[in-house]
Formats: structure tokens, C-alpha cells, sequence
């Protein structure tokens, strides 16, 4: 089972996210942004940073990567895909995912730790949570409030495709209290607090980030 | 204007030039010329001017600075000392650990979030250039008052740029200060420390050697930016009211600086420079001057090849320019090929401007003109030298002749609001406003940091080895006798480290001062460097580098003496330290070390206004027991606390809101017990099966065992004074939102 990590120039939580596949069970595979192929990988993880220094919009330069070209293709046949924090930046600008992400609602960067609601445990990246769990897993980010449009918003609700939220007071202005969705088929989850900074309670609030890492492993499985 | 070339500059000997605007004396000015058996060409005058500027040469600090190197402990920890980029020393296991604390006061006062951000960026390279990536950051701030109007422009500008430069890198920030004090007003404090690891086979030096090896600048393009900052901006007094200096201030892009650090790791990794530097204050005129005299002596330069942001820049400007972000290599002409390749990976900007020379010319065209011709140890090493005038200021004997007089708390309520009113103080309550802003999880490796008393990270996944650091500084005891002062900050940052269970290794420092053209400030400065080393001398810890900061002053008003010291420690294994506070109840807590009448300098002293009285004075030896006993204690000990500013009050408050678990205390005394800052005092927490452990630990080490009662309840309750651990919380953490929004 190999899932990729794609650094882009800027990306900095590519170390952490191939640690936490690896400690999830699998082969942590690095891909680099200017790759012409996908070297055979199972899934694709795109991690927290600021790829090519956020400039134009987060993750704006990133989804023109000559890497992404291929990611997109992949999801679209189906590939597991998750994007962290600027990952799920990516995804949206990719178009891969709906929505955007804007300044967190008070403009200042945020680091904290949060407590999410996994309320959609059937995508490949979130089988390992029970419906309704409720984790504590590292936020941080300037640009984390989920926005669209109230046709999008109405959709993503119906469908399902909300799969985690935010507990308690709002964090950044995000609508419905959004921290992650997915796409129609499920296999391409986009997620604003961070996973891979909770895989021990050494180094993170928690350990129950790993559910993301291990639910891929459950879901190739399958 | 015509090019001033060396030609020129023989040819027209009498021409009159701005030396005095570049801020050089006529003393100076008349030794350059005195050097070059001529008058310096505008270029020469242009990297003389920078490199002689306080901030580059210390000129002022230097007859102090080499007490350092004088009375440095023999220790088998130092691998590189001071002189460097930064010192580094040996952690065990073949890592060596490199770390440095850098200020940059002044452009953060003018343009607080460029100004803050790339004092991170500065340091960050600097730590890059010795070889190793860097790992984490800390920034000890201070500011003027909280509620003064500046404060609120100063402040959310300084915290978002040391945040926007440090996330943006990747680089966890672990800890630091915020601190308030009228003095600082107009010259706010940004003080940025970061540390990296290598292996010791990876120590890189900043030296050209061999002859025929090229000159390399990569990174950012040269722009207009940051012209004579070190001279024009950090080496002179901020007037009344003078121009805004803007155009000093450097400007920052941290993804710039973050591929730059990728693409450097990856250029040392294969082992393809023979030194570096990086371009920080005095940009090239720096890099070049000290690349050629640390090595072969000579170098030539082809100043016209330097890649521009702006192309009208003239020679002189190309020569002082601060741009970020950029560095220079020394490379073999074997290994310039993949040099060169390795900058196309990443994108990084890289031209060759020249090579390095036998002799003892550091040569520099401008499209075939030769416009500098000068011995580089001139410009680098051998700028003035002054012995200023110094003598103790009349304040001293009047405020330490005078007692504290302040109202002591005896009452169940007068107990309670003091510890609430101490919880709430700007300088004690929650620092979440500002450290929410930094990203401390990025790397993964974070095991402490902020509240904790030290920031702390695993530097071996497999072996669990990992480095604590703290840095303290008190400039309330600095000011009542600087050379307490700078023993005490000392001493607080090595408890700081050993609380968690690491081993104090070696000590970096920021010395923040006023001008030192004050004989009262040269005399402050004199005796916080006295202090420092001999504090070091008899801790055993060397200095390993460290930064001068002059001339923080508004005026006649100097800034408090500030000496940050911070200190390094190594635990062996990260998963056995001691965390600051408890999480369960039934626990004992016990005060380690005596409490004395200490309040002069204190927190306490402070809210009422009074900054009279005598500091306390340092005691090392029990210090250094102490930490032996905590070292030791870390086994079993389940929380152990320092106490410094506020007092044991400040310290409870700290930890029952840790993990909100109150605790019942009580002691005898309560109100100066609570208030007092006697140094060298530590709270723990034990089970109580450990309990003659701890009191045989206490009576081998002849420190002072006081038990102060037990953990649990949702209230701190001292005596007959019952806090609710709601009502505290309220007071520690509303007074940054209620500030700064």
C-alpha cells in the first residue's frame, strides 16, 4: 500500500504527513510538484504549508503543478486523495472539491488545538471514526473559513458530503462549522485542522489524528 | 554621477565626502583613509560605514565581550565558539546543535511586522549557514505599557510578523517573553532565537579558502531595501522627531527564505561548498569583507553580475543593500555544476560574482573598473575600538537605599485579589493572544512549549534524544544592579531547562541597552557582561555567541538594561521529562528552596510603582543544587514549576490552570510568602509514596523542603482565600483579548 506526499516548493508538513502514514501502516512515497508520474501510488495526501508562498491565492499556483495535472486525473478516476490545511486549499482551487477558503474570521492566524466531529465515517479517509466521534486534532492556518455559495452549502449538507466539523465556539468563520468535505464519490477529502500533527500524544494533543491514516489502509483493504 | 574608481579616488584626493551622513566619526573617517594611504572611493566609504557601524563591528562592546572568551568554563560541549554565525555544541549521539539569539529592536518599532519578521528571517540563516536545518524558534518581546495606544499598533504588528515569517518557513515557535514597561515605548524589543541540528561532520564555516574557488551569491535578487540599516538605523539614538527611516527597514518573503533553506540543506548535503555566509546586516560588503578574511586573505568581486530587483541601483547602494534572503557560497570549480543544478531544482536565483585570490586584496569592479581595493580584514575585523567612559548612575544608590513600600495582603479577600490582580497583570496573564498566532506543531518534534518553563524538541525520532531552551531575562533586578541582574536571568534560564528534567549545556544572549555614548548605560552594560560571565564561569556553561543591541533609547530615556539570556539544555530521553503542572488530584505539592522578604523588582512592586530597594543576590551554588536535585528528581517527580516573576502566586495560578486542577495550599505568611521573588525556587509535585525520596533528594542537596499542601478541587485555595479556578482563568486569560482585540 503506497500513498503519496506531493511537496510543492513551500510545503511544510510534508515530513509530519509521510510519518503519519508510515505510522498508520503504509509506504510513505514523496512526490515532488514538477513529476511527470505518480511512481504506481494507491492514494495521494497533500499536505499543510505554503506552497509557492500562497501568492495569488492559496494554493492558486499549486493546482498548475505539472503533479497535480496528474492528481486530478486520478481522482477523477476514483483515487484517494486527501488534502491538509493548503492540501484542501489546492483541492479547491483544482476544483476537485467545492468552496473556498478564506481569512480565518477575526484575520489572524490560529493555532490551536480543536475539537472536530467526524460526521461522515464512510470516505476511505474517515472509515476508522465512529459516526459522530468527536477528536481533538491540532488547527492552524490564516485562511481556514469555509465559504460558498447557499446552493453549494444546501447540496454538500444533503448529500452528505460535510464530513467533519468543528465543536463549540466557531474558530474562523467557517459556514455550518465546516472543517472537511468531500467530494461526490467520497474518495477526495479535503480538511482544515491537521491529522498528522495528532498521531501521539508526545509530540500532539492526541493521538486520534491517525484515524485518517489508518481508515486509507482499511479502505484499500476493502 | 561618474564612477568613483580607485583611479579616481588618487587622482582627486581633496573631493569632500558624506562620511558623516553614512554615519562614520572624522576619527573613523581619517583611519580609512589612513589604511588605504588614500581617500576611500564612495564603494570603500559605502562598506566601511556599515561594517564599522556599532552593530557590525561592537565597537563599544568589544573591550566587554571578550570577558566571554576569557572566563569561558572548559567544557567538551563546545564545538564552535564565538566569532561564527553562531556557536554550536555537541548533544551526544553525533548531532551538534547550533543556536543564537539576534534582536531587531529598531526596524520593529518603525515597521513592526517587516521589522519582526525578518529579525526571524536574519537569525534563521544565520543558524542555516553553519550547516544545519534549523528547527525551532522562540521570540522574547517587550513592549510599552499594554493600554498605551502605541502598544496597540506595536504589538499586533510585531506578533504577526514573527508569526507570518516563522509559519510560513516551517519552523515551530517553543517559547518567549512578552513583558511591558514604560521605558520600552518607543523602542519596542524584538528579540528572535532559533536552533538547528546537524551532524558534527556537517559544521560549516564562513571562510574563502583556495585560491580559484568561486564566489557564489544565491537566493533573492539585490533590491533597494534595507539600505544602511545597521548604520543608519540600529547603530544611532531615535530622535524627537526625525524622518521615518523607512527605506532602512528590510522587507521580508519567507517563501523565498523557506526554498532557500531546502535547496542550502540539500548543497550541504552533498557537500559542495568549501564555506558560507549569509547576507544579513551590511548585505555584501559583510559576506565578502568576512568570507576573505577568514580564509585565503583575497578576493575578486564583479559587483555588476549581482542579479538586481531594481536596476538603477548604483554600486554603493548594491554594496549596503539588506535585501533577505540571500547567501554566499565559496564553491571548488569542480562542484559548480551541480552547485548550479541543484539551484535549478528549486528555483533558486544563483550567479557567480568572482572568486577567491591569494594576498590580501578584496577587489570589487563595476563593469571592469576597479572601484574597492581593500585589505578585507580592515573592513571586517579591524574597525574601531572604544573604551567608553563609564561610570555607576546616580539612580543606583538612590533607589537601592530605599525600602519597598508596598500593601501586603493579610485577609482571606485581600489574599485572593492579589492573586487575581497578579493573574491578570499584562506581564503574568495568558499569553494565548500571541502564541495562538505561531504554528508550534510544524516538524512534529515539539514536546514543550509556551506556558511550559522551557520550549523543548526531539531532535532523534529513534533515540528520543532532544534539546530544552529558555531564555529569561529581569530588567526590573537589572536596573537595581545589572550585575544580579544578568546572574539572576542566568540562573532563572537553567533552572527553566532543568525543571523539565535537561541538563543546562551552554548560554547565547541579547543584550538590549541604551546608548553607550551614556557613561551610565556603558556602565550598566559593563556590569550585566561582568555578571554574565562570571555567572557562566561558575555554572560551567559557555557563552556560545551572542548579540549587542545599543541604542535603544527615545531621547534622554534609556530602555531598562535587558540582558536576554538564553539558555540550552539536552535530555536524553524527551519522553521521560517533567511537565510544568499536574493532571490529577492527590498529589503533594512542595516548594524546593527558601523563601526570603524579596520584593524589590518585583511583579508586586511593580503594579504599585515602585522599582527602589536591592535585588537579591544570586547564589549560584545553591542554583546549581538545585538543579542537580531536579535533574536528579525528574525520575518521579509527576509536575515541577519555576518560580520567578509573581512569585509562588503567579506559579499556582500557572499550574492549576494547566489542566484545570485546583490544589489547597497553606502557608505561614501568606502575603509575602505569595508575593515574594526570592530567586532559586521551584514548586513540585509528588505522588505521596515518593515522599522521603524527596526529602532525602532535599537534605543531600541542603535545599530548602516546605510542603505547601495537595492537588485537586476546581479551586486554589490558599489559607482561607478560596479562588475558583473560573473566576482565575477569567482574570489570567481576558486581559490580552480585552488589549489587543
Amino acid at each position: 500500500m503506497r500513498v503519496g506526499v506531493i511537496t510543492f516548493p513551500g510545503t511544510l508538513d510534508d515530513r509530519d504527513a509521510a510519518r503519519a502514514v508510515v505510522v498508520g501502516g503504509a509506504q510513505a512515497v514523496s512526490l515532488w510538484h514538477g513529476d511527470a508520474d505518480l511512481k504506481g501510488v494507491d492514494a495521494v495526501v497533500l499536505p499543510g504549508g505554503f506552497s509557492y508562498g500562497d501568492y495569488l491565492r492559496c494554493g492558486a499556483i499549486s493546482r498548475f503543478a505539472p503533479v497535480m495535472q496528474l492528481v486530478i486525473e486520478a481522482a477523477n478516476k476514483g483515487m484517494p486523495v486527501l488534502g491538509i490545511c493548503n492540501g484542501f486549499q489546492v483541492l479547491c482551487e483544482s476544483h476537485l472539491l467545492p468552496g473556498a477558503l478564506t481569512r480565518n474570521s477575526d484575520l489572524h492566524f490560529l493555532c490551536r488545538d480543536q475539537e472536530i466531529e467526524v460526521v461522515n465515517n464512510q470516505t476511505p479517509w474517515t472509515n476508522s471514526f465512529k459516526q459522530g466521534e468527536k477528536i481533538v486534532i491540532p488547527l492552524k492556518n490564516g485562511e481556514g473559513s469555509f465559504q460558498c455559495d447557499d446552493q453549494t452549502l444546501a447540496m454538500l449538507e444533503s448529500k452528505g458530503r460535510v464530513i467533519a466539523r468543528y465543536v463549540g465556539e466557531n474558530p474562523n468563520g467557517s459556514r455550518n462549522l465546516i472543517a472537511g468535505i468531500s467530494n461526490a464519490q467520497g474518495n477526495v477529502v479535503g480538511l482544515m485542522p491537521h491529522p498528522e500533527h495528532a498521531i501521539n500524544e508526545l509530540t500532539g494533543p492526541s493521538s486520534q489524528g491517525l484515524g485518517f491514516f489508518t481508515s486509507i489502509l482499511h479502505a484499500m483493504v476493502k | 554621477m561618474a564612477l568613483d574608481t580607485v583611479a579616481v579616488a588618487q587622482a582627486t584626493p581633496g573631493n569632500a565626502q558624506p562620511f558623516a551622513e553614512l554615519g562614520l566619526k572624522a576619527d573613523e573617517y581619517a583611519r580609512i583613509k589612513e589604511i588605504l594611504g588614500r581617500r576611500p572611493t564612495s564603494s570603500e566609504l559605502a562598506m566601511y560605514s556599515v561594517m564599522w557601524s556599532e552593530h557590525c563591528s561592537y565597537k563599544s562592546s568589544k573591550v566587554h565581550l571578550k570577558q566571554f572568551g576569557e572566563k569561558t568554563p572548559k567544557s567538551d560541549a563546545l564545538l564552535v565558539g564565538i566569532g561564527e554565525n553562531a556557536g554550536v555544541v555537541d548533544v551526544g549521539q553525533g548531532y551538534a546543535v547550533t543556536f543564537k539569539i539576534e534582536s531587531h529592536n529598531h526596524p520593529s518599532f518603525i515597521e513592526p511586522y517587516q521589522g519582526a519578521a525578518t529579525g526571524v528571517g536574519g537569525i534563521v540563516r544565520d543558524i542555516l549557514t553553519m550547516g544545519a536545518r534549523p528547527i525551532a524558534v522562540m521570540d522574547p518581546l517587550r513592549f510599552g505599557p499594554a493600554d498605551a495606544p502605541d502598544t496597540r499598533r506595536v504589538l499586533p504588528g510585531i506578533v504577526a510578523g514573527v508569526g507570518g515569517y516563522g509559519n510560513c518557513l516551517g519552523l515551530p515557535n517553543i517559547g518567549g517573553e512578552v513583558t511591558f514597561d514604560e521605558t520600552y515605548a518607543g523602542n519596542p524589543l524584538v528579540n528572535a532565537l532559533c536552533v538547528g541540528v546537524m551532524k558534527h561532520s556537517d559544521i560549516k564555516l564562513a571562510k574563502a579558502a583556495g585560491a580559484g574557488n568561486l564566489v557564489v551569491l544565491y537566493g533573492a535578487k539585490t533590491g533597494g531595501d534595507g539600505i544602511g540599516g545597521v548604520s543608519v538605523l540600529a547603530s544611532e539614538t531615535f530622535g524627537a522627531g526625525g524622518s521615518t527611516k523607512r527605506p532602512s527597514v528590510q522587507v521580508g518573503d519567507p517563501f523565498v527564505e523557506k526554498v532557500l533553506i531546502e535547496c542550502s540543506l540539500e548543497i550541504f548535503a552533498e557537500d559542495l561548498v568549501v564555506g558560507i555566509q549569509d547576507l544579513g546586516g551590511a548585505g555584501l560588503s559583510c559576506a565578502t569583507s568576512e568570507l576573505a578574511s577568514g580564509g585565503s586573505g583575497g578576493m575578486k568581486v564583479q559587483l555588476d553580475k549581482v542579479p538586481l530587483r531594481d536596476p538603477s541601483l548604483s554600486p554603493e547602494e548594491i554594496l549596503m543593500s539588506e535585501s533577505q534572503e540571500r547567501m554566499c557560497a565559496i564553491v571548488e570549480p569542480s562542484k559548480i555544476d551541480r552547485f548550479l543544478e541543484i539551484c535549478k531544482k528549486w528555483d533558486v536565483t544563483v550567479t557567480v560574482i568572482g572568486e577567491v585570490t591569494d594576498g590580501n586584496h578584496l577587489e570589487i569592479t563595476w563593469n571592469g573598473e576597479l572601484i574597492v581595493d581593500v585589505p578585507p580584514r580592515t573592513v571586517a575585523h579591524d574597525g574601531p575600538v572604544y573604551n567608553r567612559p563609564l561610570a555607576q548612575p546616580d539612580y543606583i544608590d538612590q533607589v537601592n537605599s530605599q525600602k519597598v513600600n508596598v500593601p501586603i495582603p493579610t485577609t482571606a479577600s485581600e489574599l485572593k485579589a492579589a492573586v487575581l490582580k497578579l493573574a491578570a497583570a499584562p506581564n503574568l496573564a495568558d499569553k494565548s493572544w500571541v502564541t495562538s498566532q505561531y504554528d508550534k506543531y510544524v516538524q512534529g518534534n515539539t514536546i514543550q512549549s509556551q506556558p511550559d518553563d522551557s520550549g523543548m524538541v526531539r531532535i532523534d525520532e529513534e533515540t528520543h534524544l532532544g534539546v530544552a531552551i529558555s531564555t529569561d531575562a529581569n530588567a526590573n533586578w537589572s536596573y537595581l544592579n545589572p550585575y544580579q541582574g544578568a546572574k539572576l536571568a542566568l540562573a532563572e534560564a537553567a533552572r527553566n531547562i532543568a525543571t523539565a528534567g535537561a541538563r543546562p549545556l551552554a548560554v547565547t544572549n541579547c543584550l538590549n541597552f541604551g546608548s553607550p555614548e551614556d557613561p551610565g548605560v556603558m556602565w550598566q552594560f559593563a556590569e550585566s557582561v561582568r555578571g554574565l560571565a562570571d555567572g557562566c564561569l561558575e555554572m560551567g556553561l559557555p557563552v556560545t555567541g551572542g548579540n549587542v543591541s545599543f541604542y535603544n533609547q527615545t531621547g534622554a530615556v534609556a530602555i531598562l538594561p535587558t540582558p536576554v539570556i538564553g539558555v540550552l539544555g539536552v535530555i536524553q530521553d524527551v519522553r521521560t521529562r517533567t511537565p510544568m503542572s499536574f493532571t490529577e488530584a492527590g498529589l503533594d505539592l512542595y516548594l524546593l528552596g527558601q523563601t526570603q522578604e524579596d520584593l524589590a523588582g518585583s511583579e508586586w512592586a511593580f503594579l504599585h510603582n515602585q522599582r527602589v530597594g536591592q535585588s537579591p543576590d544570586a547564589d549560584l551554588q545553591r542554583e546549581m543544587r538545585l538543579i542537580e536535585l531536579l535533574l536528579e528528581g525528574n525520575s518521579f517527580f509527576a509536575a515541577a514549576h519555576d518560580l520567578s516573576q509573581g512569585g509562588l502566586s503567579a506559579g499556582l495560578t500557572e499550574m492549576v490552570l494547566r489542566h484545570k486542577v485546583g490544589a489547597t495550599i497553606t502557608v505561614e505568611n501568606a502575603g509575602v510568602t505569595l508575593l515574594s521573588e526570592t530567586p532559586g525556587r521551584v514548586i513540585v509535585a509528588i505522588d505521596p509514596a515518593h515522599t522521603s525520596r524527596l526529602e532525602g533528594l532535599a537534605l543531600k542537596s541542603s535545599i530548602a523542603l516546605t510542603k505547601l499542601g495537595t492537588t485537586g478541587g476546581d479551586s486554589l485555595t490558599i489559607n482561607d482565600a478560596v479562588i475558583s479556578l473560573n473566576e482565575l482563568s477569567t482574570a489570567h486569560t481576558s486581559t490580552f483579548p480585552r488589549l489587543f482585540g
